[in-house]
């Protein structure tokens, strides 16, 4: 079949105006969307910008809008979308480098400011620090992030103000807030109980329809906002 | 153009790279270099866990680990090297955990462990739960605890910049230049000890389970530079990658129960590995498939075998096998059991092939996956240019991109993330000793000179071949004739499409001219990278008379241990390709014949 791509293309170099190419092309209904960049970037023109790396849904790099959702590229099929035409764009929020790149410093630096490690300053014991599979399940949901971005920039709160420290890195504080072993939940909730922190979060859930790892990040979100109202994450 | 100076310099920054880090900086000032942000490097698509001998449900022993390695690697792999790797590897995972790794639990609250392929009891020769697993994305979770760890040990990171070249004077390792992505701005990093953990090759073939990434970028970089490559000719193709796709189905499912079935409905592997069946190593799998849909079992008539692990067929098979869970209870399994542990796997049939594999069996093929050849180094990941195994001072490999030789011609599943845990700290301890002992070397005037040129010139090329014809021309002629199995004549005609695919690349074509994330220019130098790569395989693998391991030749079906016991040697010279040869190190374990 054909189908129609609409790709956003912005190059400060040459001084052009963002604008829009569009591509048409043969695609097999089990094409990824990333296949169809790939196909565009090897036939049609070299000069389109994107980031790729795993094309299987596990690495985080090629985040974006695809007909004005966030999605991975590579996790899209031709024959998930309804139609033939695709309106492709750089994910919203961050700094737009070159037509499907923007830059993701902003994006780690929110992730950074959670104390997103893991924490517990006494020694170590010889084998392996017990965990119950209990425990273990309490924050396996936010294991699973990738850190594509795709949930915070979804996210009008995040739009906005980009001081927002975001889902994702709300997800990742969860993630050893939640895990018994760890020591600082408590300086992790201090840092989330501000103007920038949880409380941003107006529960949308775009956030929880972006995130290609299927997060249930409105809820983790509401999890923190719960222990630091209660003081305590038990 | 910028100057920085560090006294240790990682390049890549998976597992291994990360690792490295790790431990250099603790005693070195320390930067990592990468062409990906860290967290969307190839290690995070491991899946189904990391060997060790922690015993947690059932006996086992460092010992065996070893053996196991050994028997696996078809008794090419060095055993100094593989003892070592097996004792630490118990350590290795308990660091991981203590770093936060939020692996899978027992219910006693320990490590959990499934068995793995060519993981075993050395009594029974019954398979062993030595695969240390976080359900299955174990890859993700390393890679993720070891960036975590980074941040909070303040490592510093040089984010998609480009290696282009490696720097080396008088015979001393004196930094890298690299293009910073997002300026076109070339950088140059002077540093005493220089760690390459760049990863691996996967996409000289068609059809695999790497990223775009692995570009084979480590190799290509020091083969330019006349430090030779290891034993090339064995790569691993991975039974069970999605048909066509490549994208890898874990050999956990097997762990967890799950068998191939062929056209006819019969688990074909019970005559091909008798006593471990399913889990027997990669290398005997992946023949096996191809001898049955050579015999025109394949399922439908096509290219592929049938990956079941629905829960009647894996309680039917359990049955069959007498398999028990650690308390001797029959071993059975629910869809809960399967979609709790393999929820990624699942995640992937349903998105790419629209199959559930809870209630229907996967459609597999053999996979490029895994490089056993690399660089050659030492045990403490100290690279090594010769068959004296001569250290270059300050030049260190660690992970996919090293052959220490650990994997030999065969890796088994799971040792793959062992390697980086355990060769990237002791590369990451060694640099970091090197240099508080040696002084910076000085480096020649214009260092980006020789880059610079190279760059530039490519990014000018007007020619008229396009570089995704000629990427599919190599992948093509690699898959057809250097893959699972090989044939004097089809490796000839390798080394011959090889030779012009290499001339035609110097009549590319690049879009692209500009500074800015000029991906038109990187994957160009890439593909040189590849091509390189590729064409050092063919020549290697035409060189050896034997089928060992990974390399299986119809013409010579048997392994040779009288003239072929030894690590292959190649470099670049010259614009030819020159051989030599090395000794295997055997300590305790004398070549046998092997069987599953």
């Amino acid at each position: 079949m054909q189908v129609t791509l609409k790709v956003f293309r912005y190059n400060p170099e040459d001084d052009k105006k963002k604008h829009y190419d569009t591509f048409t092309l043969d695609a097999e209904p089990t094409d990824r969307v990333l296949d169809l960049l790939e196909r565009i970037k090897g036939k049609e023109d070299g000069t389109l910008g994107f980031r790729r790396a795993c094309a299987h849904g596990v690495c985080g790099s090629d985040a974006i809008r695809i007909n004005g959702v966030n999605r991975l590229a590579c996790k899209v099929l031709v024959q998930d979308l309804k139609s033939k035409t695709m309106l492709i764009e750089p994910i919203l929020g961050l700094p737009i480098e070159k037509d499907l790149i923007v830059d993701m410093e902003p994006f780690f630096d929110h992730y950074r400011s959670v104390m997103p490690y893991f924490v517990n300053d006494d020694p170590p014991p010889k084998k392996e620090r017990l965990q119950s599979p209990e425990e273990r399940e309490r924050f396996d949901d936010t294991t699973k992030c990738i850190l594509c971005g795709a949930c915070s920039t979804s996210c009008p709160s995040f739009w906005v103000n980009g001081k927002y420290v975001g889902p994702a890195a709300i997800v990742n504080a969860h993630r050893f807030i939640f895990d018994s072993r760890d020591q600082a939940a408590m300086e992790r909730l201090e840092i989330l109980n501000d103007q920038f922190g949880v409380y941003r979060c107006h529960t949308i859930f775009n956030c929880t329809d972006a995130c290609p790892r299927d997060i249930q990040i409105t809820q983790a979100i509401g999890e923190v906002k719960k222990a630091i109202m209660k003081g305590s994450v038990d | 153009m910028q100057k920085h100076q560090y006294e240790v310099l990682v390049v890549g920054a998976g597992g291994a790279g990360l690792t490295a880090a790790l431990y250099a900086s603790k005693n070195a000032s320390t930067a990592v270099i990468s062409k990906l942000y860290p967290t969307r490097s190839h290690t995070g698509a491991a899946q189904g866990g990391i060997g060790a001998a922690l015993g947690n449900t059932e006996e086992d022993h460092p010992e065996w680990h070893a053996y196991d390695t050994v028997k696996g690697s078809d008794y090419l792999g060095d055993q100094d090297a593989i003892d070592f790797m097996a004792a630490e590897a118990v350590d290795a995972v308990y660091e991981l955990e203590h770093m936060g790794l939020p692996f899978s639990r027992n219910p006693d609250g320990t490590i959990a462990q499934r068995p793995f392929g060519g993981h075993t009891n050395n009594n029974t020769g019954k398979p062993v739960r030595r695969a240390c697993y976080a359900a299955d994305r174990t890859g993700h979770m390393i890679l993720q605890t070891l960036y975590q760890q980074s941040i909070k040990n303040n490592v510093i990171f040089f984010d998609e910049f480009y290696v282009l070249d490696l720097l080396i004077v008088d015979g001393r390792t004196a930094g890298v230049v690299a293009l910073e992505l997002a300026t076109g701005e070339m950088h140059i990093f002077q540093a005493k000890a220089v760690i390459i953990a760049t990863g691996g090759h996967g996409r000289v073939w068609e059809t695999t389970s790497n990223a775009y990434s692995y570009t084979g970028d480590g190799v290509a970089l020091t083969l330019r530079k006349g430090i030779p490559a290891e034993d090339m000719e064995f790569y691993q193709f991975h039974p069970t990658g999605i048909y066509r796709m490549g994208i890898l189905i874990t050999e956990g499912v097997r762990g967890e129960g799950g068998v191939l079935i062929n056209g006819e409905g019969d688990r074909f592997m019970e005559t091909y590995a008798p006593t471990v069946k399913d889990l027997a190593s990669r290398d005997v799998i992946s023949r096996a498939m191809y001898l049955e849909m050579k015999a025109g079992r394949g399922v439908d008539g096509k290219n592929y075998m049938n990956l079941d692990v629905t829960p009647e067929v894996v309680n039917h098979f359990s049955v069959i096998d007498g398999r028990t869970n650690p308390d001797g209870s029959p071993y059975r399994v629910t869809a809960g059991d399967i979609l709790s542990k393999l929820p990624d796997i699942i995640d992937f049939c349903e998105t790419y092939i629209g199959v559930n594999p809870i209630a229907e069996p996967m459609p597999v093929q053999p996979t490029a996956h895994y490089a056993m050849g690399g660089i050659p180094t030492n045990k403490y990941g100290e690279v090594v240019v010769d068959e004296k195994n001569t250290v270059l001072p300050g030049l260190y490999a660690a992970g996919e991109v090293a052959c220490v030789s650990v994997h030999g011609a065969n890796r088994l599943g799971t040792n793959a993330l062992l390697d980086l845990i355990v060769f990237g700290k002791y590369s990451g301890l060694k640099a970091a000793e090197y240099a508080a002992g040696e002084p910076y070397t000085d480096l020649p005037s214009e260092p980006e000179a020789f880059a610079m040129k190279q760059l530039n010139d490519l990014r000018n090329s007007n020619g008229k071949e396009n570089m995704v014809d000629i990427a599919a021309e190599m992948k093509s002629v690699m898959a057809d004739h250097v893959g699972v199995f090989r044939v004097e004549e089809g490796m000839k005609e390798a080394v011959d499409k090889m030779a012009e695919i290499k001339e035609r690349f110097k009549d590319i074509n690049v879009d692209d001219q500009g500074l800015k994330y000029n991906m038109n220019l990187i994957e160009a130098w890439e593909l040189s990278n590849l091509i390189d790569v590729a064409n050092i395989t063919a020549v290697s693998a035409l060189a050896r008379k034997e089928s060992r391991g990974a390399h299986s030749r119809d013409d010579y079906p048997d392994r040779d241990d009288k003239k072929w016991l030894k690590h292959t040697l190649a470099w670049m010279e010259n614009g030819g390709i020159r051989l030599a040869y090395k000794p295997v190190t055997i300590t305790d374990y004398q070549p046998k014949a092997r069987s599953y």
